[in-house]
């Protein structure tokens, strides 16, 4: 199965006559100020450039145009080029921008204000504030729906994901999940949205298919020997086909393998320590993840659902993007 | 001073209301979720009592003490409350160890049923002995050990830690560090005898040793006076002399009159950890990790000065009370305190991980700050302790130690 897989990819890959591709993944380094550079292929640190203060949200334009850096403690969203790291203008951003999710088309850009109560809305071409929307206390995730209707926002003390139509920018529904909600992921096919909670320790599935917004189940996490507490979930990534969810686990330095039709867990993986965010290489073969407190980022082997290298990048590795093809 | 104390409580509810009622028209625009409407009044009482000015200027009192805490609680919980249908309203009232009771009664009588208490052990057992059979207490101030033992009360939720929860958390990390042997130095005041009491405790269930003790009488006078720090340079360390060999200098001073003049005046070259040096507490304007950042944001934005312990607890006395209200749908007392001590509870308190109660003596699981005034030094419990049932309980009274049955 995987062979056959592999073989279809080979020949994909032959007719665009590309060779086999290496992709950039760039790392933030909250701590570091800086962004580290990967090779997708050989993993090696081919860069690392200053990215301004507290770099954390990191995302990248759907055609690799250009590279988005939350700079939290400059208040103000910092762009690169991907290929030179050569900066560009920046965009303005709210106080403290956080994480933040680029609409599918590459505009604009919908950034949480974690010390403002706000989702400020840039249009990426401008450089202008579209709009600010008031929501709950602390937001932090984003998301938008694949067909680019819904924004997603957590609030981390609230504890809701809000609902925002992405065209008025007016809060459509709320919904009350656990504790300091870190993350919002939806399914490709639009049909569920994964909302991770750091403290209350579970991440809700959320139906997206009524007519209202709903949670159907709440995915909890249990691993022999560590401490509950420490299970705590913030990054989230669903495969392409919504058959698996890989949840990172912050301090318990593990990331949950979850089966996307069951929405049950079916392992853990050990990567480095207080693990947050996650990224899948664009043909997802592999998922990188950031390990804050050892400094590295541990390559996760999607198929085999196995951990097949760390490598070492700047201080406190935050946030995660690679470069599509 | 009870007139004056009158006055500002007066203005501040009002300020509360009028800041209340302002958040409740610039988020009218929001979307709401359909729910019944619930209207949940707290009533916060501090006891303020005589006292010297405090060793340093930056601990100076202010009028707006714990309250300003209760505001910025408030104000997170109708946040959340304006999308389920709730409202919060707070009123804040400064009273004297001498009416405190009375204005407890005049509270109950015009319908309030939750509180948040700042004060002593004596004030709040009378509130708590005297509340209707329908009424929840949130201790945010006394640290005193029976309170959660013999003197526990059913209605009485500690969210304030114990002093023997703040004297662990500072062994362990000594512990830690391998400075096992400590001299203690305590105050003469009751509550400084009962710190030290509570530092011995903790120094034997970690296997730390007291290698010596001694104390330094309250003798009164001023606090402060000016070229003070001649006298303290030369006098300390003379007091100081002839310790036996020791790594720390644990100080058990309650009452703020010698524990910071300790650190560097000591005739050893030994560092200082209790009430001076590296000090237990539960917050501290210069923490950082676990989003605290925001929450210091927030309250500075708010009250215009730092957020101290007092004020963090008050916030979190009535963020358990908010968490309570939108879980369970109710503003009933009696199903918030079951909620509470349910295993359902869970709180976000910037700590890190989860805050919960302990359900054989209502205290608040939490962890302890170290701090060094300037910087966040560590946090306990430590790593490489251990506890069946969570770290966070290896932090003052386990249940075998309470004698607490009230809760059974």
């Amino acid at each position: 199965m995987i062979r056959s897989t592999l073989l279809a990819t080979a020949a994909a890959l032959a007719i665009a006559a590309t060779p086999a591709l290496a992709n950039k993944v760039f790392v933030s380094n909250e701590r570091g100020n800086t962004v580290t550079v990967l090779d997708s292929t050989t993993w090696e640190v081919i860069a690392e450039f200053p990215a301004g203060n507290r770099p954390r949200g990191i995302t990248i334009a759907p055609d690799g145009s250009e590279l988005y850096v939350c700079a939290s403690d400059d208040n103000l969203v910092r762009v690169f080029d991907p290929n030179t790291f050569e900066e560009l203008p920046s965009l303005p951003s709210g106080p403290d921008p956080e994480l933040f999710v680029l609409h599918p088309s590459g505009n604009p850009l919908f950034i949480a204000n974690e010390d403002d109560n706000m989702v400020t809305v840039v249009d990426v071409k401008t450089r202008q504030v579209l709009a600010e929307i008031p929501v709950g206390i602390e937001p932090e995730g984003m998301a938008i729906s694949p067909d680019a209707r819904t924004v997603i926002n957590t609030s981390e003390t609230t504890n809701m994901a809000h609902f925002i139509d992405a065209e008025t920018y007016q809060i459509t529904h709320n919904v009350l999940v656990d504790q300091r909600p870190r993350y919002a992921e939806f399914r490709q096919d639009g049909t569920k949205l994964y909302v991770s909670a750091e403290i209350g320790g579970t991440v809700s599935v959320i139906d997206m298919t009524a007519e209202e917004p709903s949670i159907t189940k709440k995915i909890t996490f249990e691993v022999p020997g560590v401490q509950p507490e420490w299970l705590q979930p913030v990054g989230v990534k669903v495969t392409a086909d919504g058959s698996r969810v890989f949840v990172a686990l912050g301090p318990s330095n593990r990331v949950a393998v979850i089966d996307g039709a069951t929405d049950e867990v079916i392992k853990y993986l050990l990567v480095g320590q207080r693990v947050w965010q996650l990224a899948f290489t664009p043909d997802e073969k592999f998922l990188i993840t950031t390990n804050g407190n050892s400094n590295d980022v541990s390559i996760i082997d999607v198929a085999r659902e196995e951990v097949i290298k760390s490598v070492q990048v700047g201080q406190q590795p935050w946030g995660v993007v690679v470069a599509p093809d | 001073m009870a007139a004056e104390n009158g006055f500002w409580s007066s203005l501040f509810n009002l300020r509360l209301r009028a800041r209340a009622a302002l958040m409740g028209a610039a988020l009218a625009s929001l979307a709401t979720l359909p729910a019944a409407a619930q209207e949940v009044r707290t009533a916060v009482i501090r006891v303020d009592y005589p006292s010297l000015l405090p060793l340093s200027r930056l601990d100076l009192p202010t009028e707006d003490r714990g309250f300003a805490g209760a505001t910025l609680g408030t104000e997170d919980n109708a946040t959340t409350g304006r999308f389920m249908g709730q409202t919060h309203e707070t009123v804040t009232v400064a009273t004297t160890p001498e009416d405190a009771l009375a204005e407890f009664q005049r509270l109950t009588d015009e319908g309030y049923r939750l509180f948040v208490i700042l004060a002593r052990e004596a004030e709040l057992l009378a509130m708590a002995d005297a509340a209707p059979g329908d009424a929840l207490l949130f201790n945010s101030r006394s640290g005193a050990r029976s309170l959660r033992s013999e003197e526990c009360r059913a209605n009485l939720l500690h969210v304030a830690p114990s002093d023997a929860m703040r004297a662990d958390a500072v062994t362990q990390f000594l512990v830690w560090k391998k400075w096992t042997n400590l001299f203690l130095v305590h105050g003469s005041n009751p509550e400084d005898v009962a710190l030290a009491d509570a530092y011995r405790a903790s120094a034997r269930k970690f296997g730390a040793r007291i290698v010596g003790e001694r104390e330094f009488t309250d003798t009164g006078g001023s606090r402060v006076s000016d070229s003070g720090h001649v006298l303290v340079q030369r006098q300390l360390p003379v007091f100081m002399q002839n310790t036996p060999r020791h790594d720390v200098v644990l100080a058990a001073d309650a009452t703020d009159y010698f524990a910071e003049y300790l650190p560097y005046n000591t005739w050893e070259a030994a560092p200082v950890a209790g009430s001076a040096g590296l000090v237990p507490v539960t917050w501290a304007p210069t923490h950082e990790s676990w989003g605290a950042t925001q929450l210091n944001t927030r309250f500075e934005k708010l009250a215009n000065r730092p957020m101290r312990d007092e004020d963090y607890q008050t916030w979190l006395a009535l963020r358990v009370i908010g968490e309570a209200v939108t879980r369970t749908g109710s503003a009933d007392p009696g199903e918030l305190r079951a909620y509470a001590l349910g295993d359902e509870f869970t709180l976000a308190a910037f700590k890190g991980e989860p805050v919960t109660f302990r359900k054989w003596n209502g205290q608040m699981r939490q962890p302890i700050l170290l701090t060094n005034g300037r910087m966040t030094v560590s946090v306990s419990p430590q790593d490489g302790f251990l506890h069946q049932r969570t770290l966070l309980d290896s932090l003052g009274l386990d249940e075998p130690e309470s004698a607490c049955t009230a809760f059974e």
